[in-house]
């Protein structure tokens, strides 16, 4: 038995999520491989290569790889397959893409979000954003499964595998990448970060957003927003929390002006401690919060970072 | 253009479903049913693509029960032009959706097939891609934005840090996101309208496709229930307790 993993990177870094998945493959038995594609990647690759519990690193290394576009990537990655017992990677935008395709070229099933190991075919899976958790088995013999990071520690840095030129798969043609809209930020990544503080519809505006920021900030915290925030344009898409965006589970979360919504909760009810600031008391936030506070947060979130 | 739309049926989004004691699934008796929220989505780019003149015809595709026939019905008074329901009574997971999926693209070829990225209830996300992966054909995940010209389409997709524009040559699959659009309301005389137009019925048998699920539920289980909070007065005691008693600042 061994595990493929396939690393999000942007060539330099790895992306967080990649070791929270070598993690969950190391738990699925046997040995883990990381496979690193992409252009000029060279960086990533040897940060792999640190990663506990990884014994080898393959790079694929050519033009075709740098968007990291599905088509191309399923090439790659299912003629690799077929030697492994598990291909895992991070469930990202990028892992999202490219492992169905995979698992319906190799005629498997996918097994999507896992945030458990039960055994080397067993896995636990969030459905119905979060309000059942199944526990699925598999009988296929590769077992293509996307992990959810909150889910498990990222490997400590403690490795030193071997790193290993592969060749390139074809260049499928099928598409082609335009042009990227990062969104540029000094506070930490969303999905990594140790503290969120989150926006809602509450904050009325994108100018009085600056509240949730001015605490973030105060709190070296990364900024969320539920749905409302995002569609009123107070705050980008990649911001959005919940079943239909990012998975957090930070060390502190705080929520402002969110009602809770269960599509919301589904994104963040698994944080160490969640501090609801909302002026309904009937809001469902409060059904998850540690602390509560009813109030204007016009007021009491200015108040919080003064105070901090 | 034709284009295909795939539409399921799943349990409204407003409904917080409860695991039944046996824990062999969640309860779905007397739940409200609606389309998937992500299909209304797509079913409105498809229309808006058809009103726009860069499509001729939308037909929309569930497969699924007898009932999915209601969610034929809301996507035929929408505006879709016609409708085919792949019926069995058989769990299907997102693999067999494909291959059906795909039998029904050889039978119809549309050029392009505008599914939703999620189904609220598996949450797998996988349809699309595994469809387009079958079929050979690109795929855009996660559209927000759709351009078409010609013989292609200029797509912006949220990714993980903002945006990415790709462009893709027809034939093609997208999957809508959130932001694609706001699906329209069918009014009543479209929806009246919408009992006249084409729906046809297969079965996976007459599409040669073997249905069997691969993945095995071994239980459906409540998730971790988060411990009864406390309310505090001001932020003066929010601060101290955060300090104090759960230590995170
Ligand atoms: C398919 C689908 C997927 C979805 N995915 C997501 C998702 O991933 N993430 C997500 O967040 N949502 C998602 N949603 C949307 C979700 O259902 C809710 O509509 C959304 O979360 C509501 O955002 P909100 O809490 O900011 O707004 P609202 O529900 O409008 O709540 C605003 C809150 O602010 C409070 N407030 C107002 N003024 C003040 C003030 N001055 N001081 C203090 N409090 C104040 C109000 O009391 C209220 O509770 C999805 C919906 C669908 C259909
Ligand atoms: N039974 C089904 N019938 C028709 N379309 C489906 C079905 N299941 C999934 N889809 C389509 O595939 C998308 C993604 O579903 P999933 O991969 O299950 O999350 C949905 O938004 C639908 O467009």
């Amino acid at each position: 038995m061994s595990a493929l993993v396939i690393a999000e990177h942007d060539n330099a870094r790895l992306k967080p999520g990649t070791s929270n998945a070598v993690t969950a493959a190391a738990k699925m038995g046997g040995d883990v491989h990381v496979l690193v594609a992409g252009q000029g990647c060279a960086g990533a690759a040897a940060e792999a290569a640190k990663l506990a519990g990884v014994s080898k690193v393959l790079v694929a290394d050519a033009p075709h790889y740098a968007g990291a576009l599905p088509e191309n990537l399923a090439a790659l990655v299912t003629p690799l397959a077929k030697g492994y017992s598990h291909v895992v990677a991070a469930a990202s935008a990028v892992g999202k893409g490219f492992m169905p395709r995979v698992a319906a070229l190799l005629d498997v099933a996918q097994v999507s979000e896992i945030v458990a190991v039960e055994s080397p075919d067993t896995f636990v899976r969030p459905i119905y954003a979060g309000n059942a958790f199944a526990t699925v088995q598999s009988p296929d013999a590769v077992k293509v499964v996307t992990v959810r990071a909150t889910g498990f520690e990222e490997a400590a840095a403690t490795g030193a595998a071997p790193v290993e030129a592969i060749a390139a798969g074809p260049d499928t043609g099928k598409a082609k990448l335009l042009g990227q809209e990062l969104t540029k930020s000094a506070r930490p990544e969303l999905v990594a970060a140790r503290r969120v503080v989150s926006g809602g519809r509450g904050l009325g505006s994108a100018e009085n957003f600056r509240l949730v920021e001015a605490l973030a900030d105060k709190l070296g915290a990364a900024i969320g927003a539920s749905r409302a925030a995002v569609d009123s344009g107070f705050v980008p898409n990649d911001c959005q929390v919940g079943q239909t965006g990012k998975i957090v589970a930070p060390e502190l979360y705080i929520a402002v002006g969110i009602s809770g919504a269960i599509q919301h909760l589904a994104g963040m009810k698994d944080s160490k401690v969640i501090v609801a600031i909302n002026k309904d008391p009937e809001a469902p936030i409060f059904q998850v919060a540690d602390y509560g506070l009813v109030g204007d947060l016009f007021q009491d979130v200015p108040e919080l970072t003064a105070q901090l | 253009m034709k284009i295909l739309v795939p539409v399921k049926r799943v349990v409204d989004y407003n409904v917080k479903v409860r695991v039944k004691a046996d824990q062999t699934g969640v309860d779905l008796a007397n739940v409200k049913m609606s389309m998937n929220p992500f299909d209304e989505i797509a079913v409105e780019e498809a229309l808006k693509l058809k009103e726009a003149g860069k499509a001729t015809e939308v037909v929309a595709v569930s497969a699924g029960p007898a009932a999915c026939q209601e969610t034929l019905r809301t996507a035929l008074a929408m505006g879709a032009d016609r409708a085919i329901l792949v019926e069995t009574d058989a769990e299907l997971q997102p693999l067999a959706v494909a291959k059906l999926l795909k039998a029904v693209v050889q039978k119809e070829s549309p050029q392009l097939v505008l599914a939703g990225k999620q189904a609220i209830d598996d949450d797998a996300n996988q349809v699309g891609q595994m469809l387009a992966a079958l079929l050979d054909w690109a795929q855009v995940t996660f559209a927000s934005k759709i351009a078409a010209d010609g013989g292609k389409l200029t797509v912006t997709r949220e990714i993980d840090g903002g945006l990415e524009t790709v462009e893709v040559a027809l034939p093609a699959v997208l999957t809508a996101d959130l932001r694609l659009n706001t699906p329209r309301y069918a009014t009543l005389p479209n929806i009246m309208k919408a009992k006249k137009k084409p729906l046809d019925t297969l079965k996976p048998a007459d599409l040669g496709v073997d249905v069997a699920p691969r993945l095995k539920t071994l239980k459906v289980a409540e998730p971790p229930k988060r411990k009864g909070g406390v309310m505090v007065k001001d932020v003066a005691e929010l601060v101290a307790k955060l300090k104090s008693e759960a230590k995170v600042i």
